[in-house]
């Protein structure tokens, strides 16, 4: 197996760990997957195309991959161009209160879409505020959020964030002189967006795209909650598993199996499409120009506007948790902390239960993660290249299908651990430890190796290097990636939600049984403590790196 | 304390591509061996399998009579200096000099005693408290310095340590590490492109290129007596004239392309009509009074304070650089003007045409 001249030491034990931890929590899922997908429930060990032919046969499966297509594709047409021209506009002009700005746009961007959604009912729903103020007050009949129209608004300001954060982030690397020297050759405003800017962009912007993609395409909370009629697939892998008829692990399958390969298709159309990425020479970063008059107005009203409606849900849930429900669900008089008494008693367990799975996955990712991109760093190798694959691969597998994975895989046979707490723990590692690894893996590399070597000729055996010189080297950004970890992983609710019993339930599946029974204040005042947790922790992140960017 | 080096038939490749083919040198106990060689020739790669860093494919290396093939890098006792420094960035001064000292089993008093008297030698007691982004360049050389030698190892590997320093502080910095050689005794393996760095600190020197050593000896005699073209040219610079082995007997005479024709006595047996090549420092030209030696025509001059650069465009177009001392130039010649030249014939070195070998008797390449 080793080649003469390549030693065994530590980072082959690391390596051999991380194969069999990705072995059993990833490959070993994935490929019971596969195999359950070309079963029925009917002749299990045989080998059958039957439920491929009853998913495609069958209208009402058809009408959900058709729809989960169209919604994902108009939500990621539409955040691209909301979120293009927002980075443009920001790193173009100078706009007022940009820090905040993107402050509150990242915090909108990492709040759990399925407390968006949920708070958008509660203003737009049929017995939302917001609607009966026009239909009471106005006599207007505002048309309805459910289904398409709400799983597109949710979608489109939950993840326009990450096309601003990109398009930012590109446009900042477009040397100031290029557009000069546009301007010089008579190209000026929108055609020099047009020609010289944009192009340039275009790669980032669609590996955002596809980001967002995937993102929407996985997303199971949203449309789950303000969906109503309008079924896309994650929800009906749920609802097949978990189905009053009987649960069909097999055919559950065979749709996870179909939406993975359209995750894939998505990733490998936008990998050959934005192979091409240009590389520029930077001297003179651009800077926000100063505007006046009525382009002044509209940049700001645009930025503005925007801001508000993505930070809006999250507020609006906040203030609701202060509001007196009776039953729960119906508006009394008056203010209070009742909905947070009534959390801490009815979701305390819950509550405290986000913590320790969250502390125990982080943990985890960060020692597991830090050495791992050590090895993806440090020790290029053909088990380092596929580990590499092995972290990248939880990004197109959506929640809800990762926990039916490890519900196949470790239900039954020759190690059973469904129930537990552990395989909760083990989903959140395996799906947020991504985060960790970028982060740890980028820092690393401007890290000079010749420090760990000048370590080993010191006496220092490879594992003590790594812990004395590497890894505090390291800190800073292990520490950035472990909060984004951290942050994904309080508020995971797609797999968790396959996973966990009455035992182990955590905040965000304890606010989505609370929504789902109507119980809206303790869902709020649960939704409020998960939001506080997330922003705190964001803030930290902020203050440890310094500036109010996340790299994407 | 120090040991010697012995390198064994040693082989290193990369996939498919070997850099080393088979290479042995013995490195004595307790001298300053250069590895001197242009970028990509090996000396780096072969500094790095001393060290541990790279894995050796075939042969043995050897401290004393220990095999250290499969001794892992950090049971090695080496102390290594890199080209970027390698100072360690979460660590002061102090701490980084302190860290291989902290794994040994001392104790508190004599680390210390140690870390203070590595810190005076090398000049850095006042910054001892300073983070390394707080220090210039030829500081953190020095941190780098007393961090490799403070452990006492038996052997000391420098890999190109003065590259990334301004050409002043590189001259202080190569006395500073040739003297504290000196003082501790130690083995020391030095890799350098740079062939005037090489010349003033080595005891001994191996120039290298396409992953052997083609001449391995004492500076003087590298650079007097090189071993054959290669190294002629990367020690200095020498105009290559061909030539032909006109006469033998008592003394071999020579025909040069230029027109001259040289007797030499240093020359091993030769048979006439021996084509060679003769390879002529610009220092090793001799101005000759008008009719006498080669006729040339000077190109370009260039007067540079203690010596005059002359271009010199000879019979055959054959162009020469040539160096006049100042002090003892008959005269200053202007481009355009005739002048005649002749060759020191103790100085300059002849070569086979096809080997590229020297002919000059008694120079071995000592591989």
């Amino acid at each position: 197996m080793f080649k003469k001249g390549v030693r065994v030491d530590f980072w082959s034990f690391i390596t051999l760990i991380s194969l069999i931890f990705f072995g059993m929590f990833l490959v070993y899922p994935v490929s019971r997957l596969v195999i359950n997908a070309f079963q029925t429930q009917e002749a299990a060990g045989v080998f059958s195309l039957d439920n491929f032919v009853k998913f495609f046969s069958r209208a009402y499966y058809r009408k959900s991959i058709w729809q989960s297509v169209v919604v994902t594709f108009s939500a990621t047409a539409l955040v691209i161009v909301i979120g293009v021209a927002l980075g443009y506009i920001t790193t173009t002009f100078q706009i007022k209160g940009i820090k905040l700005i993107n402050i509150l746009i990242i915090i909108s961007m990492f709040s759990p879409p399925f407390i968006g959604a949920y708070s958008w009912i509660l203003m737009l729903g049929r017995a939302g505020v917001i609607t009966k103020f026009f239909n009471n007050v106005l006599g207007i009949q505002l048309p309805s959020i459910y289904g398409f129209r709400g799983i597109l608004l949710v979608f489109t300001l939950k993840l326009f964030p990450y096309i601003y954060m990109y398009t930012k982030g590109a446009l900042k690397k477009v040397d100031k002189s290029l557009g000069e020297a546009a301007e010089s050759l008579g190209y000026y405003g929108l055609k020099k967006v047009l020609k010289v800017s944009l192009p340039l962009i275009t790669p980032t912007i669609l590996a955002g795209g596809s980001i967002v993609f995937l993102r929407a395409f996985a997303d199971y909370g949203t449309p789950r909650l303000i969906g109503e009629g309008y079924t896309v697939m994650p929800v009906l892998v749920y609802n097949e598993w978990l189905s009053e008829t009987g649960s069909n692990a097999y055919f559950a399958s065979t749709i996870a199996f179909i939406m993975i390969m359209v995750a894939i298709v998505v990733f490998a159309l936008q990998n050959f499409f934005s192979r091409k990425n240009y590389n520029m020479n930077m001297l003179n970063p651009p800077t926000p120009k100063k505007i006046t008059g009525i382009g002044a107005f509209f940049a700001h009203f645009y930025v503005y506007a925007l801001t508000f409606l993505s930070v809006l849900p999250t507020i609006y849930i906040t203030v609701i948790s202060f509001r007196n429900f009776t039953n729960g669900s119906i508006f009394a008089e008056g203010y209070s902390f009742a909905n947070y008494a009534a959390a801490l008693e009815k979701a305390g367990a819950s509550i405290a239960n986000t913590f320790k799975f969250g502390i125990a996955a982080i943990i985890v990712m960060v020692l597991l993660g830090t050495m791992f991109a050590y090895i993806t760093v440090r020790r290029r190798n053909v088990f380092s290249r596929f580990l590499d694959a092995c972290v990248q691969l939880p990004y197109v597998i959506p929640g809800t299908i990762f926990g039916l994975m490890l519900l196949i895989s470790y239900n039954s046979g020759f190690l059973v651990l469904t129930g537990g707490s552990t395989l909760i723990i083990i989903a959140y590692i395996v799906r947020r430890m991504p985060y960790t690894v970028r982060s740890s893996a980028a820092i690393l590399r401007q890290i000079n190796p010749s420090i760990e070597e000048a370590s080993l000729s010191l006496g220092y055996a490879p594992m003590a290097t790594f812990f004395k010189v590497t890894m505090p080297a390291m800190v800073s950004g292990i520490v950035s990636g472990a909060i984004l970890s951290w942050i994904t992983t309080i508020q995971e609710l797609s797999s968790t939600l396959m996973l966990y019993t009455s035992k182990t339930s955590t905040m965000s599946t304890a606010i989505f049984s609370e929504v789902n029974r109507a119980a809206y204040g303790t869902a709020s005042a649960l939704s409020t403590i998960l939001t506080v947790t997330m922003v705190a922790s964001l803030l930290l992140f902020f203050k440890l790196t310094g500036n109010a960017d996340i790299d994407m | 304390m120090a040991v010697a080096i012995h390198v064994n038939h040693v082989k290193k490749q990369y996939e498919d591509n070997v850099v080393i083919h088979n290479l042995s040198v013995d490195i004595q106990k307790g001298e300053l061996f250069t590895l001197l060689g242009p970028s990509g020739c090996g000396k780096t790669t072969l500094l790095r399998m001393i060290a541990g860093f790279n894995s050796i494919e075939a042969g043995t290396i050897a401290f004393d009579d220990k095999v250290i093939n499969n001794i892992p890098v950090h049971k090695r006792n080496f102390g290594m200096v890199f080209q970027s420094y390698a100072i360690f960035p979460n660590m002061t001064v102090y701490r980084n000099v302190e860290y291989g000292l902290k794994n040994k089993k001392l104790s508190k008093e004599e680390i210390q005693k140690r870390v203070e008297e590595v810190l005076e030698i090398v000049q850095l007691t006042e910054y001892k408290d300073r983070y390394p982004d707080k220090l210039s360049g030829g500081q953190q050389q020095r941190v780098a310095l007393a961090r490799a030698v403070v452990v006492r190892p038996q052997v000391l590997l420098m890999d190109e340590p003065l590259s990334n320093l301004d050409a002043k502080l590189r001259l202080e910095m190569r006395t500073v590490i040739s003297q504290l050689q000196k003082d501790l005794g130690i083995t020391t393996v030095y890799v350098t492109h740079d062939q005037e760095e090489a010349l003033a600190i080595s005891d001994r020197i191996a120039v290298m290129n396409k992953g052997d050593i083609y001449h391995c000896d004492t500076p003087e005699r590298i650079y007097s007596r090189p071993y054959n073209t290669f190294v002629a040219n990367f020690i200095g610079s020498s105009s290559m004239i061909d030539g032909v082995v006109s006469s033998v007997g008592e003394t071999t005479k020579i025909r040069m392309e230029t027109g001259l024709e040289i007797e030499m006595n240093n020359l091993v047996p030769l048979e006439a009509g021996r084509e060679v090549l003769v390879a002529v420092r610009p220092e090793e030209f001799v101005i000759v009074e008008e009719g006498q030696g080669m006729k040339g025509t000077v190109k370009l001059k260039q007067f540079l304070g203690k010596c005059i650069q002359y271009e010199v465009c000879f019979d055959n177009g054959i162009v020469c650089e040539v160096s006049s001392d100042t002090n003892s130039a008959p005269r200053i010649y202007e481009a355009g003007e005739t002048i005649y030249m002749s060759v020191n014939t103790k100085r300059i070195n002849v070569f086979d045409k096809t080997a590229n070998t020297t002919l000059i008797e008694g120079v071995y390449s000592n591989v």
